[in-house]
């Protein structure tokens, strides 16, 4: 971002990469997916790189406003002196707080889950996607909490997968009824309370009743959850999970 | 009818009516125990949510079966109240059918009347069969065990009791309609039917044995719907007026939307204000209460929060549709709702009992009634309100829990406070370098 502003450019959209997406490993190829796609479809965008730090999402759901607050801060800052208008971001998480805890303390964007922005793109006509590799494929359509529920989006994600000529398959709760991958509301960072099963082996459950032969997920914690939860089933041979990003990508051979 | 039964009737009205004011003052009262919170922008929005969730159902047919059998009952009591009211003129005025001058227009109520009240008597078996012999897991879940299991019978034992006196009411009066060349003041009004397959029952009876019955069915069933108001109150049904203003004034930020702290939204610019002087002394409000951050009790829930804990009616689809709890945790968000009644009841009652002021019972809604177990189970993935027929959130519940004990007592797991460190240190929940954020670029 700064490389843009120093040459007096202003990006088309500001990628928020997250920390998911900085630094897991699994995480990191779907930022390099979606990198790819933006590449391939002209994009101009930007990334805050070392300026951007976590949006406090996990502090805030584990009740520590100070955190966030801090955080958030911190962050509308530098997005406003970049003058940040549009970002796009891989993590629901990220997404939900950038665009309806952010406004508040000061920072006022248009925020959109990659999903939607690769909806528009090919809405635009400046995306094609060829059904490739995935033609016919049964594909399952696991709801991120923080995109579904808490944003009402459910469409974006499964619009893409039918672009690429495969099957979507729907779980038995889906959409608005989807059962969270049991990574929400910092859980992701903790160990489960005891009970007599694993949120994601549930919901890994749900997922294998479709019999898939990928699993596909818009978040990084939901991907490993999903990701984890196969491997407990020792289905790992048959079944991938795959973010909608990389789906798009590796049809395109990008 | 001599005036006695009319003034009889008169004091039976005011005792209901009175002693059912006295307790809605009460569940008011207790309401604004909560923190305020604005809820008045948007009336159009507001207007909507109401009429489509409360009025219209809208939410309640998610589950088809439960929700088909729940219209019944709704339309049943809201219809079947009519009658309610020609039986109060009736009552007071010593009339007797007073809206018998309608006509058609009134065969064609008695029978909707009738039809309905078998619907709804169909409706409510269902309910008991479901709760009582299949057992559903929402309604065998230990959060009901005990008094919540057995209000929910006593309701549907009530609604059985009200219906049957009102379709007996009818069979008997249509039993003396029918006497040749006609009986007392037993005019021929109204179309039954119902209980016309009833009526029978009486054949053989004498005519003044019959209206005595008619008389006592006539006076249990005002009766009943008396004291049926009255056990509103100590029930789970108050659900049945208090969804409309609990729609009403329900959030309508996106679900994703968690509030903003502004108390702590001064401290944090105080902070990162380079012009503030640290050592400046806080300015004197003499009127400024110290503000605590997130709830352990009652008082510091929102007042809406509260009417939420009034109007949930223990269904338990929060409950059901919870990931921790499906997965065997202690978390149940229908306890969370249920727990906050009982304890906000609990200080009512210490503040009757006191003279309008609360004193402090070493107890509270953190720890007494929830435990921060049932909080950290939480995954705040908002299925709890999404499922709630009458937009209750618990979820607000659970994360102004969390609040109070994370910022006011640092008690959050071992984990979460690593990753709190970590997010202070290096601005990721991960033990990552700052610097390192985009290695992604050239691996």
């Amino acid at each position: 971002m700064a490389e843009m502003l120093a040459q007096g450019k202003q990006p088309e959209v500001l990628f928020w990469v997250g920390c998911a997406g900085s630094f897991d490993d699994r995480a990191k190829k779907i930022t390099k997916a979606f990198v790819r796609i933006l590449n391939r479809a002209n994009v101009s965008f930007a990334v805050l790189g070392t300026e951007e730090s976590c949006t406090g999402d996990p502090a805030k759901r584990a009740g520590n406003e100070f955190l966030f607050q801090m955080q958030a801060m911190m962050n509308i800052e530098v997005l406003n002196a970049y003058e940040a208008k549009k970002i796009v971001t891989a993590c629901p998480h990220c997404f939900n707080t950038l665009k309806n805890e952010y406004p508040e303390l000061g920072g006022k964007y248009e925020v959109v889950h990659h999903t939607e922005f690769l909806k528009s793109l090919l809405d635009d006509g400046r995306l094609t996607i060829e059904g490739g590799q995935f033609k016919g494929k049964r594909i399952t359509f696991h709801d991120p909490c923080y995109l579904g529920r808490a944003n009402n989006v459910y469409e974006a994600p499964r619009d893409l997968i039918l672009k690429l000529d495969a099957e979507l398959v729907e779980m038995k709760r889906s959409k608005a009824n989807g059962l969270c991958c049991g990574a929400g509301g910092a859980q992701m960072f903790k160990d489960a309370e005891p009970g007599n099963k694993e949120i994601n082996v549930e919901r890994t459950e749900d997922a294998l009743e479709t019999k898939p032969e990928i699993i596909a997920a818009g978040c990084p914690f939901c991907n490993t959850m999903m990701t984890d939860g196969i491997k407990n089933k020792e289905k790992e041979g048959e079944v991938k999970v795959m973010d909608i990003a990389e789906l798009i990508a590796n049809a395109q051979d990008l | 009818m001599s005036y006695l039964d009319n003034i009889l009737f008169a004091i039976l009205l005011v005792i209901g009516f009175g002693y059912f004011y006295t307790n809605v003052k009460k569940i008011i009262r207790n309401i604004n125990l909560g923190t305020d919170v604005n809820r008045s922008d948007n009336p159009k929005a507001r207007g909507t949510n109401m009429a489509m969730i409360a009025l219209g159902q809208s939410k309640m047919v998610k589950r088809p079966i439960a929700g088909a059998l729940h219209i019944i009952v709704y339309v049943g009591f809201v219809i079947i109240n009519i009658e309610l009211l020609e039986i109060i003129i009736d009552g007071l005025f010593g009339t007797h059918r007073v809206f018998a001058f309608l006509g058609t227009t009134y065969d064609v109520l008695i029978a909707s009347f009738e039809i309905l009240a078998l619907l709804v008597l169909v409706a409510v078996i269902s309910f008991w069969i479901r709760r009582n012999i299949i057992k559903l897991k929402r309604f065998a879940n230990p959060d009901l065990t005990g008094a919540p299991k057995n209000d929910a019978n006593y309701i549907l034992y009530f609604e059985v009791v009200l219906m049957t006196l009102f379709l007996l009411m009818n069979a008997s009066d249509l039993h003396l309609q029918n006497v040749p060349g006609g009986f007392s003041h037993f005019i021929k009004a109204g179309s039954f039917p119902i209980s016309q397959f009833i009526e029978p029952l009486f054949n053989g009876m004498s005519n003044e044995l019959v209206m005595l019955l008619s008389e006592i069915f006539w006076w249990l069933h005002i009766t009943g719907i008396l004291i049926f108001m009255n056990y509103l109150y100590f029930s789970k049904h108050l659900h049945i007026l208090l969804a409309f203003p609990n729609t009403y004034f329900a959030n309508l930020n996106p679900q994703g939307q968690f509030d903003n702290l502004e108390s702590v939204t001064k401290e944090v610019k105080l902070m990162m204000d380079p012009n503030a002087d640290p050592f400046a002394a806080a300015p004197v409000d003499e009127n400024a209460v110290p503000s605590k951050f997130g709830a352990s009790d009652v008082q510091d829930l929102n007042w809406v929060q509260l009417l939420n804990a009034y109007t949930c009616t223990e269904c338990g689809r929060c409950t059901s549709s919870c990931p921790a709890n499906i997965t065997g945790k202690k978390l149940s968000p229908r306890k969370i709702m249920m727990d906050t009644r009982d304890r906000m009841e609990e200080v009512g009652k210490n503040i009757d009992a006191n003279k309008g002021i609360f004193i402090p019972d070493n107890k509270t809604l953190l720890n007494d009634y929830i435990t921060p177990e049932e909080l950290w189970a939480c995954t705040s993935c908002n299925a709890c309100v999404e499922e709630c027929p009458v937009n209750i959130s618990p979820l607000s519940i659970i994360m102004d829990m969390r609040r109070y004990l994370v910022m006011e007592q640092s008690a959050a797991p071992m984990p979460i406070n690593a990753m709190m460190t970590n997010i202070e240190n290096n601005g990721a929940p991960w033990q990552y370098n700052q610097q390192d954020r985009l290695n992604w670029k050239n691996e």
